[in-house]
């Protein structure tokens, strides 16, 4: 007898069962996990982000057999080897870098389903906290994948976004050396930025979506509505509400997956660059710290905190506030004093909050891709406030915005 | 063992000590992994001096020559770039060049070098390490419509005058660091190396 429990299974599936309770772990996460009925199409990024990560890891894998972490070789074991000799080594690299700023497309409209309907309230704080965590491994894996390749942006990317530890007090100048392991990103900085970004990164980002997922599960998804499916039930325990898991939704979700397919392979096909927004044209030359590009920008999904950093005339406060940006995500669910969860049943104050912040961040992402006259410079500063003061006053306008009366079940329009 | 013999003060005793003893344990092991990252002997004997022969370059003219991997940039300024200096005073951030970090003692002075006209910098902006291009023209640029000559960091707008000390209103926090240098003749400028330091 290998177990207490009883399986119902037989056969392999059985035995397996009886050592490893296999078959509670696909009931709980799938079988019979009830999801609300009436999701929307806010609700494929989710499984669209996963999927991206699979795809990064699988074709990270690859890349990483004719990859050289070298100064002296990465970027033609990129350039030439991978993009020119190896066979189907261009769709592999092409799925990468596209991968990435599609895993960041998915991540940002996955973000904002959470503004939309309030994913985050209680009792859903820690899911949302874990996604930000997410959120902040890839902005490092993202980082450190970009050096990577050794061409002119790569270079120059990393010397100002190390530069950032400098405007640290006191410990500055040190921490930035000992980052580079140089005086200056070079051979040393892309060996140690590779083993990150290939094992460190990957292996924290693996742990953090699985304790996301986890936590999901535990507390259940919010849906569209924002009400608590688990307040009405059948006699079974099953939410009224609440469909499974699978096959619904894996099937629902297996549609967003050919969608999205047919998109990202038009662009890893015919616009793998993105006109210089996923891959730079400077990138295309090789690193030179002799000289800087003209025009130094990170890619695009960096470009509106970037934009808030260059927006401040001071290099510290700069960086505090770029910073600060990210970091403010963490203290939503506590910000947050509606009593109702979703847009749908929110007041006016709320719905103009939300699209200023909306409005404002997208426009400190063109801004940040220009470079940036005084007029911008002020828009800039202007959006900065904006974004920062949706989260300031965010507990005084959803406590005194209206609201309207929550149904008791979900809608349905169809 | 009987449960109801279990001796808590031995237990929580044991407990801490592991913990101290281990955590003591888990900061010398930390060493070896932080000190790992820091720049390597090869990279610190690569930091070595460097000779540079200025006997080529031309009045208004600029060169760069590597030193520790960066740029650095020597100028050899006219009589009329040095006769402006100290017209930009009201408009510079640290015109003195009091952050003495930024320069060595020698070069603390109106023209931030060891001989008025040869200007020698970092070739690094103060803000976040692009590297800033000469304009030496005066005319009035999309940055600046009073410029009077100097250095424009094309990243984040910062701009510096033709000492390398930073103009009011840009992100970089310092004037552009002089290097410690020192002539070894008239045409030969040693980069890295200060006078009597060697």
């Amino acid at each position: 007898m290998a177990g207490d429990r009883t399986t119902t299974q037989s056969g392999v599936l059985g035995w397996i069962d009886q050592r490893m309770p296999v078959v509670d772990f696909w009931n709980k996460h799938l079988a019979q996990y009830y999801a609300p009925k009436n999701f929307n199409i806010w609700y494929y990024f989710g499984s669209l982000a996963l999927l991206l990560l699979v795809n990064q890891i699988v074709t990270g894998i690859w890349l990483a057999m004719y990859y050289k972490p070298s100064a002296a070789e990465a970027f033609a074991s990129v350039e030439l080897t991978i993009m020119r000799d190896v066979e189907w080594g261009w769709l592999l690299r092409y799925m990468h870098s596209t991968g990435a700023s599609f895993f960041f497309i998915m991540v940002y409209l996955h973000m904002f389903r959470a503004l939309l309907y309030g994913s985050y309230q209680k009792p859903r704080e820690l899911v949302w906290v874990l996604g930000v965590l997410i959120f902040l491994a890839m902005m490092a894996e993202a980082f450190l994948g970009y050096v990577l390749p050794w061409g002119q942006m790569s270079f120059w990317g990393a010397q100002v976004i190390v530069s950032l530890f400098g405007a640290i007090p006191i410990i500055g100048e040190g921490l930035v050396q000992w980052i580079q392991g140089d005086y200056l990103p070079s051979d040393p900085t892309i060996n140690r930025f590779f083993a990150l970004h290939v094992v460190a990164l990957p292996i924290s980002l693996l742990g953090l979506v699985v304790l996301h997922l986890g936590a999901l599960h535990e507390v259940g998804s919010n849906n569209p509505d924002g009400i608590d499916i688990k307040k009405k039930k059948d006699a079974a325990g099953v939410p009224l509400d609440g469909i499974a898991f699978h096959p619904y939704y894996t099937v629902k979700d297996l549609v967003g997956v050919g969608v999205f397919g047919m998109l990202f392979a038009f662009v890893i096909f015919f616009e793998p660059t993105f006109g210089d927004l996923f891959l730079e044209y400077d990138n295309f030359a090789p690193a030179d710290p002799m000289v800087t590009p003209a025009h130094i920008k990170p890619v695009w999904y960096f470009t509106p905190y970037y934009a808030m950093l260059r927006a401040i005339p001071d290099k510290l406060m700069g960086v505090v506030v770029m910073g600060a940006a990210v970091m403010i995500l963490f203290l939503i669910p506590w910000l947050d004093r509606s009593p109702v969860r979703s847009i749908r049943y929110r007041g006016p104050i709320t719905k103009i909050a939300l699209t200023l912040f909306t409005i404002a961040f997208v426009t400190l992402g063109y801004l940040g891709l220009q470079a940036g006259s005084e007029l911008q410079k002020l828009v800039a500063q202007i959006c900065t406030a904006i974004y920062f003061l949706f989260f300031f006053l965010m507990p005084v306008y959803t406590k005194i915005d209206s609201v309207k009366p929550v149904p008791d079940r979900v809608t349905m329009h169809d | 063992m009987a449960a109801e013999s279990v001796n808590h003060g031995r237990r929580r005793f044991l407990t801490a000590s592991t913990v101290v003893v281990g955590g003591v344990g888990g900061i010398f092991v930390a060493v070896p992994f932080l000190s790992a990252w820091k720049p390597n002997a090869k990279a610190v004997a690569a930091g070595a001096p460097v000779t540079a022969d200025i006997s080529r370059l031309a009045v208004g003219q600029q060169m760069t020559v590597a030193w520790r991997g960066r740029p650095i940039f020597i100028v050899r300024r006219s009589p009329e770039m040095l006769a402006a200096l100290p017209s930009e005073d009201s408009r510079l951030r640290d015109p003195q060049s009091s952050v003495e970090d930024q320069q060595p003692s020698f070069a603390q002075n109106g023209y931030r070098s060891l001989r008025p006209e040869l200007l020698v910098l970092v070739g690094s902006c103060t803000h976040l390490g692009c590297s800033p291009k000469l304009h030496t023209e005066v005319k009035p640029e999309p940055w600046d419509s009073k410029w009077k000559g100097g250095y424009y960091c094309p990243c984040h707008n910062s701009r510096f005058d033709l000492a390398g000390r930073v103009y009011e209103g840009s992100p970089a926090p310092t004037n552009l660091v002089v290097p410690p240098y020192r002539f070894e003749s008239d045409t030969k400028v040693i980069i890295g190396e200060s006078e009597g330091a060697a």
